[in-house]
């Protein structure tokens, strides 16, 4: 099936045709903001139950790096509404240069998700036999922390210990705030994936010149696809990182 | 070609918004650093709403969509804030239960 922008026979218009396109992809849509918000509310409940872990589990994450990446994410949706306006302006050599920085800078936001991952297999925050989220407070050099950044964390592991009853209760409860943090990033980072490769064959098609003003439903879906991966890290960029940056 | 509903949208009003987001970026992260109660993460969730709605209103056309594609957009968020809405307010006029005050019943590990 090679489609092409020409009229199909169940439509009356091209119009209504390419309507019907992106009306069935946000119809897609509505169902991964469900999907997405069911793991939200599990996040909002249990640091509802729990929140001085949840507040020490975050003060955990290098905001420098989840900043980064929102910055990096946000640029890149910039680039996908630039491929779809090139094709929509039939500037065809346009469309492939866009789409190639929008892949470069997805796949930049992976390398950064992959290395904030290592730190926290470093670090002892994986859910599980290992954790414990008071190592670097006891391992200083390890996790190269010193001065001011170390005391801040001795300072705040005492405080969440003393909140929560004591240091099983901590990471019993801040073991729940980093599987919720694993489960909603790797999900984000599973549809970042999953965008990368539709983008690669976007590449792929667009090299073909296939897009331009007549036909770029696949540019623009797949564009509607992307702008909802970096939605949903808007979301999880202040719910993860940014819940009690005032107290560190 | 224009056509009605395939609205083609200006690389200016695009780069607007790239920097609105970035501002709104930066803000988020500043006002994360105050100390404002509990207000901290309704300011936080109040500029990310304005965030994603400039990307679905531009970014995402649908400023610019029929109105039976607005109507299937609201109706996502529509479904999304019953599910919130209302477990949240079941959850948060319970009473504590006293395993949620009390230590959990957690095994200490033993490291090899």
């Amino acid at each position: 099936m090679h489609r092409t922008g020409e009229l199909y026979g169940q439509y009356k218009t091209l119009e209504q045709q390419k309507e019907t396109a992106s009306l069935g992809m946000w119809i897609f849509l509505v169902q991964e903001i469900l999907f997405f918000g069911g793991i939200f509310l599990a996040y909002s409940i249990n640091r509802h139950l729990y929140p001085t872990a949840f507040g020490v589990g975050g003060n955990m994450l290098s905001l420098p790096l989840g900043f980064a990446n929102t910055v990096v994410l946000i640029a890149s949706s910039f680039t996908m509404a630039m491929s779809v306006w090139s094709a929509q302006t039939s500037k065809k050599q346009l469309v492939t240069v866009f789409l190639i920085l929008t892949l470069i800078l997805g796949c930049v936001f992976l390398g950064v998700k992959v290395k904030e991952y290592k730190d926290k297999f470093d670090h002892h925050l994986i859910p599980g036999h290992g954790f414990d989220i008071t190592y670097c407070s006891k391992n200083p050099t390890a996790c190269h922390l010193e001065g001011k950044e170390l005391s801040d964390e001795i300072k705040e592991i005492r405080e969440g210990v003393e909140a929560e009853g004591g240091e099983i209760a901590l990471n019993a409860h801040a073991q729940l705030y980093f599987s919720l943090y694993f489960g909603m990033t790797g999900l984000h980072a599973l549809h970042m994936i999953v965008g990368a490769g539709l983008l690669l064959w976007l590449i792929i098609e667009a090299r073909k010149g296939r897009f331009d003003a007549n036909y770029n439903t696949p540019v623009e879906n797949i564009g509607l696809y992307w702008h909802f991966v970096d939605i949903v890290w808007i979301f999880l960029f202040p719910l993860l990182y940014l819940i009690n940056r005032h107290l560190a | 070609m224009s056509e009605k509903g395939h609205h083609v949208v200006s690389p200016k009003i695009y780069a607007g918004i790239l920097a609105a987001l970035l501002a709104g970026t930066w803000i988020t992260v500043q006002a994360a650093k105050i100390d404002l109660g509990r207000w901290n993460i309704v300011l936080a969730l109040l500029i990310a709403t304005i965030k994603m709605s400039l990307v679905i209103l531009f970014f995402m056309h649908g400023k610019y969509s029929p109105r039976r594609t607005q109507l299937v957009i609201i109706s996502g968020f529509f479904w999304l804030a019953i599910m919130l809405g209302l477990t949240m307010t079941d959850y948060s006029t319970r009473k504590p239960e006293p395993s949620r005050t009390a230590n959990p019943p957690v095994i200490e590990i033993h490291r090899a």
